[in-house]
């Protein structure tokens, strides 16, 4: 296994409901690594996600996933955080009665554990909130309330990022991070990423759009389409697919397989 | 049991209560002990509980009210003014009634009577509604004291009054007792009721409550049931509210072999406001119910409905809530809401949520579910390293939470919370606090 890499996705074939969505997807992440995968709707963005993370949305029929040299796929959801992997949410989900305080003390002390640490003194845990919240720039009061119950849209997505900042992941998977953002919170929520990273956190952005590309800028855009990367190449793929869409990585995709399909004949 | 000993406990009783005795037990001899044909009981089967010979019991020892003393609340920093009932009777309850700093009155029905009789006359049986439920005309035939509190014109009482109602008897017994409770325009009081069952005998207790809070008044009540897998429960309470009223009944149910509250809010006058909240925790074979009126019958009137169970083993609860708009409540607010979660596969909850709006300008809405836990709320958790245990804990405390946090008393909210802690947690055995001590 090579240690270069933290994260090795290699031939990863998923599905949902026995329909195939990942149809042999291969993925390699330096430690600090920016990587944008871009796609149209229904390519296998989100599945990618909730494999990554261990949602048993979809079930992994061939392949392997290793980060930093272990087996991703033996791990449960919970395993996979306190090793370093966050998920910002494309929809993140409303806890009425789960107070945002008590969530992120539990979440910060079980990862805490699981590094062979003490839990967080009271004053420790509330300086660390104080200093990350500003660091996003949440509003102070959104903390005090139930996890992301009535908060809008805007403010579910910086609340994903603040968690991230908590967390200080390894890898933080952003899917979609800047979908439905209007311009003000999406550079807000971006350089809270930006101000987040460490020199070694690598991030992989799933987008639909080049727009977030332009604050978070990519060391590898990949394309993803019928659940393959079909294309990857620096920052200024972002840029041809902003402008040229995605019709002509679709023909240019489906003559490749009918090649493939026709050649393994 | 109306027959035997009926001297005796004619004497002893209030002459209101005797006056209306007959009629009641007539209905009662109609009526009968209300079966599942009966739309409200249609989910609560009392047969198990009813169908049990009582012991005749009639008043209290001297021994028996000296026992009763040694109970303490183990609530900490529980800052209230106390008085603990034994099967439903007031200790000294014929020496007079106490009055609270600021002018509140509370004591013995038997007592009221001679004191305020003409308070007693206007308000006794005046703000039953259910024509159809026979426990109603049996406690009014049977029941022969009960708790009376008197909030005169503008009192203020800052502390709540707790009522401990304990059941501890050598024998089986059928408690009837019968609560009336006035506060009168621009008083505020807070009421918290504690059933506790200390000893394993066979208990039910059919309550009967009337509460009238007058023009701009302020009443709470908060009932905490905490028994027995061999006690049953039946609290009926009637809110009747005058115009710019508030109004909030809050029953915490931890534990009881059968548990059904019956409350009715009657908003009889504008701009008034009104709340029920209901959580319950149910296991083994426990049954727990929770019956809800709101009657707008005027204009400009808010209400809310809040109402969840967790069900665990063979347990199971209903939840049956009417909300009422009438022509004239024009600019009704009134919410309902039932969620439950059933943690096994024997466990089983029936809920019927029911509008009926005849009024035309009016935001009504109403929602009830019933299912496990939120699995992408779950995943969520999870996500952030908190593990599936401990996941599923805090989503269930979460949902419990939602309900506790209307409790208006700091230190009951808080010590409600740690129980249900516990026993989420299991950390508290289910029985701990209990007196049978059946496994």
């Amino acid at each position: 296994m090579n240690t270069e890499f933290l994260l090795q996705i290699n031939q990863l074939r998923a599905a949902i409901d026995d329909k195939e969505i990942l149809k042999g997807l291969n993925l390699e992440v330096r430690p600090g690594e920016i990587h944008a995968i871009m796609g149209p709707n229904g390519s296998g963005k989100s599945t990618l996600a909730n494999v990554l993370t261990g949602r048993d949305i979809a079930t992994v029929t061939h392949g392997s996933i290793s980060f930093e040299g272990r087996n991703l796929l033996d791990m449960s959801p919970e395993e996979r955080a306190r090793e370093g992997i966050f998920l910002s949410f494309q929809y993140p989900i409303e806890i009425p009665g789960v107070s945002m305080v008590n969530f992120m003390k539990t979440a910060i002390n079980e990862q805490r554990k699981h590094r062979g640490l003490e839990p967080l003194s009271a004053s420790e845990f509330l300086r660390q909130m104080r200093e990350k919240k500003e660091l996003v720039e949440i509003d102070s009061a959104l903390t005090n309330r139930s996890v992301n119950e009535g908060f809008s849209g805007g403010e579910k997505k910086k609340n994903e990022i603040f968690q991230m900042a908590m967390l200080e992941p390894r890898l933080a998977v952003l899917d979609e991070t800047d979908s439905g953002l209007d311009i003000d919170a999406l550079r807000i929520v971006a350089n809270g990423v930006n101000k987040i990273r460490r020199p070694d956190t690598s991030v992989i952005v799933i987008t639909h759009y080049q727009r977030l590309l332009e604050y978070i800028i990519p060391d590898y855009v990949h394309v993803l389409y019928d659940g393959r990367i079909v294309r990857s190449a620096g920052p200024e793929l972002a840029l041809e697919l902003e402008e040229r869409g995605y019709d002509w990585i679709r023909k240019e995709a489906d003559i490749t397989a009918e090649s493939w399909t026709t050649d393994r004949k | 049991m109306f027959d035997t000993g009926r001297d005796t406990f004619l004497k002893d009783s209030p002459e209101i209560f005797n006056r209306y005795r007959k009629s009641a037990f007539d209905d009662f001899l109609r009526l009968g002990i209300p079966d599942r044909k009966n739309e409200a009981y249609k989910y609560t089967n009392l047969e198990k509980f009813l169908n049990h010979k009582y012991d005749d019991y009639f008043f209290p020892r001297p021994e028996d009210f000296r026992e009763a003393e040694r109970f303490h609340c183990e609530v900490e920093d529980l800052d209230v003014w106390n008085m603990v009932l034994l099967n439903g009777f007031f200790p000294n309850g014929d020496k007079g009634l106490v009055m609270l700093p600021g002018g509140i009155w509370v004591g013995s029905m038997r007592y009221a009577v001679k004191q305020f009789p003409a308070l007693v006359e206007k308000h006794y049986n005046r703000y039953i509604e259910d024509g159809s439920d026979g426990l109603i005309p049996l406690n009014t035939a049977l029941a022969s004291d009960g708790l009376f509190i008197y909030a005169p014109k503008n009192t203020v009482y800052t502390k709540p009054i707790q009522i401990v109602n304990l059941l501890h008897s050598d024998k089986d017994i059928f408690v009837q007792d019968r609560n009336l409770v006035v506060v009168e325009e621009g008083a505020q009081l807070s009421l918290l009721s504690c059933d506790h069952a200390i000893s394993p005998q066979r208990f039910l207790t059919n309550t009967i409550t009337e509460v009238y809070v007058g023009r701009n008044a302020r009443f709470e009540i908060i009932r905490v049931q905490n028994q027995h897998n061999n006690s049953g429960k039946i609290t009926h309470t009637f809110i009747h509210q005058e115009r710019d009223s508030y109004a909030s009944s809050n029953n915490i149910s931890l534990h009881g072999g059968l548990v059904r509250n019956a409350t009715w809010h009657h908003l009889g006058g504008e701009n008034s406001e009104t709340h029920s909240y209901g959580l319950f925790l149910a296991d083994k074979e426990q049954h727990i119910a929770n019956f809800v009126k709101v009657d707008h019958t005027a204009p400009n009137c808010n209400s809310t409905q809040l109402f969840k169970g967790v069900l665990d083993d063979n347990s199971s609860g209903a939840f049956n809530g009417r909300i009422m708009v009438h022509k004239d409540a024009q600019k009704t607010n009134a919410y309902q809401s039932n969620n439950n979660i059933i943690l096994s596969e024997t466990a089983r909850m029936d809920t019927k949520p029911q509008l009926e709006i005849y009024a035309d300008d009016v935001k009504c809405s109403h929602g009830a579910t019933v299912g496990q836990l939120d699995e992408n709320a779950l995943f969520y958790l999870r996500s952030r390293g908190i593990d599936a245990r401990e996941a599923r804990l805090m989503l269930m405390f979460g949902f419990a939470h939602e309900v506790i946090q209307n409790i208006p008393i700091e230190a009951l909210r808080e010590r409600i919370d740690d129980l249900v802690h516990k026993r989420l947690r299991g950390e508290l055995s289910r029985c701990a606090s209990c007196a049978v001590q059946c496994n």
